[in-house]
């Protein structure tokens, strides 16, 4: 089947199988190789982009469900070269680490800002808690949202 | 990890979901935060998706006299955060927040999590603690289906084959209500929750509404330990009694997770512990 969407901005259109997730075709078909496939099962969130203005997991869609979406990878992120708040504070805290799971905890982050501009450390916490980072070094990801969070975006 | 080829059918209004569904093999794809993974893992293997999420006639919350009715794509997210499931349904809006992460609360569905029906969910079981109607179109016409008949067994409901799901009536619970759930990870399936709502009057319990998630094949009502509750004085010693009623209404199974005792016993533990925050 033919899916067409909007991805960063741009219209982009390629044919797929049904049985094709999300994520497959944002990295396979489009060339959104941001976008990482860990567990394929929900739990990682390494996945995570942003889908008409929300979050959700690319690997429990599939992009057959996407059709006429609008969609944020993290490569749609920065602007005119300029890195995204989030991103500036990730690397000054050094919560970028391996950076696997990085792109879908900054779509994460930038959705728990959005609600909710100056969040405690345990809300912090909380919206984190859905992305498994093997390199288990929560507390600078902790340190850069907080500081991304007093920033003006 | 990847899913088996099945057709695809995007259903353009629920009679045309129906008839879709009415193939053998057909299954219904919603928010599939459950299904995808398990199409992912080819723990389902269904011939055909029916896909109604551009049905957007069940995507809403109304107040409906004494009752709240859902849509059944109402998003997770959506129900979490309306202001009328908030005041009126408040067990309903506490649930949720057990309910996966935002990222998966954003797609689910609360139809989606009750037609398929785990019991270590959470949004099965205050259906059954609230006595929450389940509204169900098939090729017969429309039938409303009360929460407690609706789950027969794990991953099982009375749907038949060409039925969709298409609503769920709550009826208006501003109860004090609170629960506790033991999962593995945060926002996990529970290993045990209990979900409990209490009505006082003149210091006594008026009534008592009490379900358990993931200690039986279904969502338990906790029936036994409701009535013990009714007229009492709510101090310490009920409490505990009440929590052992909870724990003797379950019928938890062993897995590689925990075994039945284990489990029964957090049944009791969570039970006293939820019961103590509804009443203070």
């Amino acid at each position: 089947m033919k899916v067409t969407l909007t991805v960063n901005g741009q219209p982009c259109s390629a044919d797929c199988e049904p049985r094709r997730t999300l994520a497959d075709f944002l990295r396979h078909d489009l060339g959104f190789t941001g976008v990482h496939v860990g567990c394929e099962h929900g739990v990682c969130g390494a996945c995570t982009i942003t889908l008409d203005g929300a979050t959700a997991r690319a690997c429990c869609l599939l992009a057959v469900q996407a059709e006429g979406a609008d969609v944020t990878t993290v490569e749609g992120l920065a602007t005119g070269g300029e890195l995204h708040p989030l991103q500036e504070a990730f690397r000054e805290h050094h919560g970028l680490q391996c950076g696997f799971c990085t792109p879908g905890v900054l779509a994460t982050a930038a959705e728990l800002l959005a609600t909710n501009p100056d969040p405690s450390e345990a809300e912090v916490r909380e919206a984190l808690a859905g992305h498994l980072c093997r390199c288990t070094g929560y507390q600078f990801i902790v340190d850069a949202v907080r500081a991304a969070a007093v920033k003006p975006a | 990890m990847k899913a088996a080829a099945f057709e695809y059918v995007r259903a353009e209004s629920v009679t045309d979901a129906i008839a879709a569904l009415a193939t053998g093999g057909s299954q219904v794809l919603a928010g599939g935060q459950s299904l995808v993974p398990l199409l992912n893992m080819r723990l389902a293997r269904p011939s055909l998706l029916v896909d109604i999420n551009a049905l957007d006639e069940l995507a809403y919350v109304r107040r409906d006299g004494e009752h709240v009715e859902i849509g059944a794509l109402t998003r997770q997210r959506a129900v979490e955060t309306s202001e009328v499931v908030r005041r009126d349904v408040p067990l309903l809006a506490q649930a949720l927040r057990h309910v996966g992460h935002v990222a998966t609360r954003n797609r689910g569905t609360l139809g989606g999590s009750l037609a398929h029906a785990d019991p270590a969910a959470e949004l099965p079981a205050v259906a059954v603690a609230l006595d929450a109607e389940i509204l169900v179109r098939g090729p017969g016409g429309e039938r409303v289906i009360g929460a407690r008949e609706f789950f027969e067994g794990p991953f099982r409901t009375v749907l038949t084959p060409g039925e969709l799901l298409t609503a769920v009536r709550f009826p208006v619970r501003r109860a004090e209500c609170a629960i506790e759930e033991l999962s593995r990870r945060s926002k996990d399936l529970a290993l045990v929750a209990v979900f409990v709502t209490v009505e006082q009057a003149d210091g006594r319990c008026a009534r008592a509404r009490i379900a358990v998630a993931g200690a039986g094949p279904t969502p338990i009502r906790a029936v036994a330990a409701e009535e013990l509750l009714h007229g009492r004085i709510l101090d310490d010693a009920v409490l505990a009694e009440a929590a052992q009623e909870i724990a003797a209404a379950t019928d938890p199974p062993s897995d590689l997770h925990a075994p039945a005792a284990y489990r029964r016993e957090m049944a009791a533990v969570l039970g006293r512990r939820a019961l103590t925050k509804a009443v203070r």
